[in-house]
C-alpha cells in the first residue's frame, strides 16, 4: 500500500509514502486512492511531501483520483516538492487543483 | 600545445558526452533516466536544470516504452548526452514504431476548462517535454526513431 490516512478536523489527510508516482506506480496509485477515498470526508488532503518526482502518468492518477471523489467531494495537494510543483504548474493543473506549500498552510484552511 | 594540456583537453571532451541504453521496461526506464540525470549531475549541470532534464527525459523514455515498443517485446532504449558549456543535446533511440506520421506534433496544452469529469488524464508528456527544452528533433531511419532534446545550460556548467 502506498498511502496511508487519517481523519482530522480539516478533512481526511491521505499520505503518499512513496517518493516517486510514475508509470511504474499510476495504476497503484489510482487503485491504491480509490480504496483510501470509498467514503469519507467531503475533503480530501493529498499530502505529497514525501514525493520528490512526478510523471505525467502520475498527474493524470491524481487527476483520476479527483474525479473518482465525484462531484461533491474536494482534492487538495500539499507539500509540493519543486519538481512536483513544476509539474503541476507547467501543465496549469494549478488552475484545477488547490496546491498548498506544506501540510500544516492545507489544514490552516478549514474546507475551502 | 604541450601534450600535457592536449591529454586534458582530451579528458575533458571524453567526459563531457556518454551513452547509456537501458532495456524499454518501465521500470528499467526508471532506473536508467536515474542514471543517465545523475551523471549528468556529477558533470556540473546546475540543478534547476537537472530537474528539467528529469522530467522531460522521463516522459521521452515513457513514451518508447508505452508506444514504440506497445506492441512487441520491449527493445532497447540508447541514450546519448553531449553538454558543452552552452547547451546540453540528449538522443534517445529505439528501435520501435515510429512517431505517428514519422513525425513531432505540435502540442498544446491540455484543455482543462471542461467540467471535472470531462478533465484529461493523460497528452501531458508532448507538453512538458515542448515547455521544458529549447529544441526537438526527430528522425526515423532504418527502422529507428531518434529524437533529440536541447536543454539551454549557460555558462555555469563545466
Amino acid at each position: 500500500m502506498s498511502l496511508t490516512s487519517t481523519m482530522t478536523d480539516s478533512g481526511q489527510i491521505v499520505t503518499v509514502n512513496v517518493e516517486r508516482i510514475d508509470a511504474a506506480m499510476a495504476i497503484q496509485f489510482k487503485e491504491d486512492m480509490r480504496s483510501e477515498t470509498e467514503s469519507g470526508a467531503s475533503r480530501v488532503i493529498l499530502d505529497l511531501s514525501e514525493v520528490k518526482f512526478i510523471d505525467s502518468s502520475g498527474l493524470g492518477a491524481i487527476v483520476a483520483a479527483m474525479k473518482q471523489l465525484g462531484s461533491s467531494r474536494k482534492l487538495d495537494l500539499a507539500g509540493l516538492s519543486p519538481m512536483v510543483d513544476k509539474v503541476f504548474r507547467l501543465t496549469r493543473m494549478d488552475t484545477v487543483f488547490d496546491l498548498y506549500a506544506s501540510l500544516n498552510d492545507a489544514t490552516a484552511v478549514n474546507n475551502t | 600545445m604541450d601534450l600535457k594540456a592536449h591529454s586534458a583537453q582530451i579528458e575533458n571532451s571524453m567526459v563531457n558526452s556518454f551513452a547509456y541504453s537501458f532495456q524499454a521496461t518501465e521500470l528499467d526506464a526508471r532506473g536508467g533516466v536515474g542514471t543517465v540525470v545523475e551523471r549528468l549531475r556529477r558533470m556540473g549541470l546546475p540543478a534547476a536544470r537537472v530537474d528539467d532534464v528529469q522530467i522531460a527525459l522521463s516522459e521521452a523514455v515513457n513514451n518508447v516504452v508505452e508506444h514504440a515498443y506497445a506492441d512487441t517485446t520491449p527493445g532497447d532504449v540508447d541514450i546519448g548526452c553531449n553538454l558543452d558549456t552552452e547547451q546540453l543535446w540528449i538522443s534517445i533511440r529505439d528501435a520501435g514504431l515510429p512517431l505517428p506520421n514519422e513525425a513531432l506534433a505540435t502540442r498544446k496544452p491540455a484543455d482543462l476548462t471542461g467540467p471535472r469529469e470531462d478533465l484529461p488524464e493523460g497528452g501531458f508528456g508532448w507538453f512538458l517535454i515542448r515547455e521544458l527544452t529549447s529544441a526537438v528533433t526527430y528522425e526515423r531511419d532504418n527502422g529507428t526513431n531518434r529524437l533529440s532534446l536541447c536543454f539551454e545550460v549557460g555558462n555555469s556548467c563545466v
